[in-house]
């Protein structure tokens, strides 16, 4: 047998715990390196911006949260960026968390950005002064409820139907923001951000239904999924993965978590394709050398 | 920071580490992590069931009826039908009263259904097809620029691929001859799609593992090392802890490693 | 009885509901509205019923001492943990106290605790797990077979490699480009194709269950 074909041999029945030991440390060590990536801007992340960036101020963005902590990685920063995007912009948000495990962490991403808007910062060179954004007023978090389908249709009627009364159980009209708002056609625009196959159903239930403009911030598991939805206009903008995340963090000029978590992710990338080339190296010289023995 | 939200935070990351511990091999602290999170999630769901479905859409809407005299005196008694048919469901877990469950859960499936086959076939299929037989745009064959999404060129490769892809997907008749050709040309096109959702699946297994190194570093390393903390010293105490129990438990199992490995040298071959 | 009358009761809900779709009269959208609000309520005693039936099979697992049933127990008791944070808590005035009807449980910071520093790390890691997994898989299991293999990892790497600044700025916007259309056009027509399918599939499998030729629903019995 060839020698090399060995070195291959021996390589692909290594112990994967050195390839789990090889990826954490090219990850820690790329996170703590002190290098920046540029961050190309596609034009599907582009619009959901610029849509929410030309709203007129006390506009009302309907925030769909529908993921659990499993995919936080990746949902999480188009949330905080996007909810700091409506304040400091006086747009409302209407929210609901689809996901039963959902409602917390919409709740955590509003104390959150409540508290972030409370400091004065400066975006596109536009000072925005620190203003205490009032949950009721500036937002209103319906919460969860089962059945996506049929509580995005329900809300088509009136957001009243599968919520009569809001997270905290305060009665939907007790709630000042609330007053007059029945249904999508008060609302600007959809965004869903999600993790789930809810997405599939804010797509044919609620768009296809009610013709509000839908959004999507989605995996990059589901990322490359809703490419005809976007082709056929049935959404107008589209965030897939870490990397929309991070486009629209740039777009904002807020940068979080994602853009950082980019620089990683570029090197893992490296780390698994050197993976992928030397295992098919591997496979190659071994189907070479079989086919010398057989001749 | 508040000592005891470091606390929780270190047991957040006692957690985390207890679960990556199952990349080097399974064990009692990657099992009870596994475990508690089922009950917490558990938990969390029935609250949050509670609390945002049966209390605002059930019972505050009979509560304003005579507790005492039945709920019947309710100003919406029409309420207690969906609370007996969502109670019906239970008889599922009796063996000669199951079939009643059937009732809610047909009811369900009927409303599901209904609503869904007009809306499915409508946004799923009519539109994705007016999408693919939208106009092709000649007098721009080649598009501007590199690789023009718009340009005629790939309009073409868009409708193409989709009928390809559509015909060798579900069409049962054997792939030969001009059929067989276009059911090849279709899975070429299905390869592509199922390459480009690898390589975001990928980026996105990655962003959860970086998610974790941030957590670590950001949320709990970090905030231990803050001077300003009022109990700078608990929080040091309380970091070093943690890495002391990691070290320990490598040291351990290197110890048991070579501990074997000695007993195999020694074994007759 | 047993068979028939859900059968029917699929059947005439089904009926309505795509009646009511295309036909939105006053009446219709009456009746539309109620089923609507107590499907919501039938929804929420049937996901309770997931939770029982946790409750049961790790109350069974302990009762017989399986295997494992130490970690049961864990599972138990973190449920009922998390079910009393969530009906006790704190109302305006800082007082303690069981909260049924109201939500103080939910602003409780020990719910809150729970939720943030044990359910969220736990589960973000267990699925950040698979980012080890893909790796090792990647390692052994992608490999250029033939045409259809290559296409598939060739498509990959692109679209991996597509924010990669370091083969020159041009090259990356290269990269960048061909990834884009390779997701707009060759991904996006793939996509349709099984969009469309799946649309017709499930539209399909729709009308039978409303038509009663489908009934897996109803399981065995």
């Amino acid at each position: 047998m060839n020698q090399n074909t060995n070195i291959f041999n021996k390589m692909m029945s290594m112990d994967r715990r050195w390839v789990f030991l090889l990826l954490i440390i090219v990850c820690v060590a790329a996170y703590f390196a002190p290098f920046s990536i540029p961050i190309l801007i596609e034009p599907e992340v582009e619009r959901v911006y610029n849509f929410v960036d030309t709203l007129a101020p006390g506009s009302i963005v309907f925030l769909a949260i529908d993921y659990d902590p499993a995919s936080l990685a990746e949902l999480h920063p188009m949330t905080y960026v996007l909810l700091e995007q409506c304040f400091r912009r006086n747009i409302r948000v209407i929210c609901t968390a689809l996901h039963p495990n959902g409602p917390s962490m919409a709740e955590n991403a509003f104390l959150e950005v409540v508290d972030s808007c409370k400091v004065d910062k400066t975006y596109h060179g536009k000072q925005f002064m620190g203003r205490e954004v009032v949950n009721g007023i500036d937002y209103c978090f319906l919460g969860y409820k089962p059945y996506p389908a049929l509580v995005i249709l329900g809300m088509g009627t009136n957001f009243r139907l599968p919520f009569p009364a809001d997270y905290y159980g305060r009665p939907i009209d007790s709630i000042p923001m609330m007053k007059g708002i029945q249904n999508y056609d008060q609302v600007a625009c959809v965004v869903n951000i999600s993790g789930t196959s809810g997405t599939e159903y804010w797509i044919s239930y609620g768009q296809g239904r009610f013709g509000f403009p839908l959004a999507l911030g989605v995996t990059g598991v589901m990322g490359a999924e809703y490419y005809p939805y976007l082709n056929s206009g049935q959404i107008f903008g589209y965030m897939a993965g870490m990397l929309g995340a991070a486009q629209y963090e740039k777009l904002a000029e807020n940068d979080g978590k994602a853009v950082v978590a980019m620089k990683v992710q570029l090197f893992a990338h490296f780390l698994i394709i050197f993976f992928i080339i030397i295992g098919n190296i591997g496979f190659f010289m071994d189907k070479f050398s079989k086919k010398r023995e057989g001749r | 920071m508040e000592f005891g939200t470091f606390l929780w935070t270190t047991l957040g990351a006692v957690l985390t580490l207890a679960i990556f511990s199952f990349l080097y091999k399974d064990n009692p602290f990657y099992k009870f992590a596994e475990h508690l999170v089922v009950g917490v999630s558990a938990g969390y769901w029935a609250v949050i069931l509670w609390h945002n479905g049966l209390v605002p859409n059930l019972l505050e809407r009979l509560r304003d009826g005579d507790w005492y005299l039945g709920w019947l005196n309710s100003s919406k008694p029409w309420y207690l039908i969906p609370a007996i048919l969502g109670l019906l469901m239970w008889t599922r877990f009796s063996k000669k009263y199951s079939w009643i469950s059937r009732w809610p859960i047909s009811m369900y499936i009927g409303i599901a259904t209904g609503v869904a086959i007009p809306l499915e076939m409508s946004n799923r299929v009519n539109k994705q097809l007016y999408a693919a037989m939208s106009k092709i745009h000649w007098d721009n064959f080649f598009g501007h620029g590199f690789l023009d999404t718009a340009a005629a060129y790939s309009e073409i490769i868009i409708i193409i691929g989709t009928i390809a892809g559509l015909i060798y997907f579900f069409f049962s008749k054997a792939h030969t001859g001009a059929f067989g050709t276009i059911a090849k040309i279709g899975i070429y096109i299905l390869m592509i799609g199922f390459g480009a959702s690898f390589g975001l699946t990928v980026m996105a297994r990655i962003s959860l593992f970086i998610q974790r190194i941030q957590f670590m570093h950001e949320d709990w390393a970090v905030v231990a090392f803050e001077e300003t903390n009022p109990n700078y010293g608990w929080f040091q105490f309380f970091f070093w802890l943690v890495g002391f129990i990691i070290i320990a438990y490598i040291a351990r199992e290197l110890y048991v490693y070579i501990k074997n490995r000695d007993k195999q040298m020694v074994k007759p071959s | 009885m047993k068979r028939q009358i859900p059968v029917l009761l699929v059947f005439v809900f089904g009926v309505f509901m795509i009646f009511q779709y295309f036909s939105p009269h006053e009446y219709s959208e009456w009746i539309y509205k109620f089923l609507m609000d107590w499907i919501y309520i039938i929804g929420i005693f049937a996901m309770a019923l997931g939770i029982w039936s946790l409750i049961h099979v790790s109350y069974d697992k302990i009762k017989n001492k399986r295997h494992d049933w130490g970690y049961s127990v864990v599972t138990l008791a973190a449920l009922f943990i998390m079910m009393f944070f969530g009906i006790t808590g704190f109302d305006e005035n800082g007082e303690w106290g069981f909260y049924f009807m109201t939500q103080e449980g939910l602003t409780n910071p020990m719910f809150r605790n729970f939720f943030n520093h044990i359910l969220v790390p736990i589960e973000t890691t267990m699925f950040s797990l698979l980012a080890f997994f893909i790796s090792s898989a990647a390692y052994r299991a992608f490999r250029a077979r033939n045409v259809l293999a290559t296409m598939l990892l060739v498509s990959a790497l692109v679209v991996m490699l597509r924010f990669n600044p370091y083969f020159g700025e041009a090259v990356g916007l290269y990269m960048n480009k061909i990834a884009a259309w390779l997701l707009n056009v060759p991904n996006m027509a793939a996509k349709r194709a099984i969009l469309i399918g799946i649309g017709l599939g499930m539209v399909g499998t729709a009308l039978k269950v409303v038509l009663g030729i489908e009934r897996g629903y109803m399981g065995k019995g």
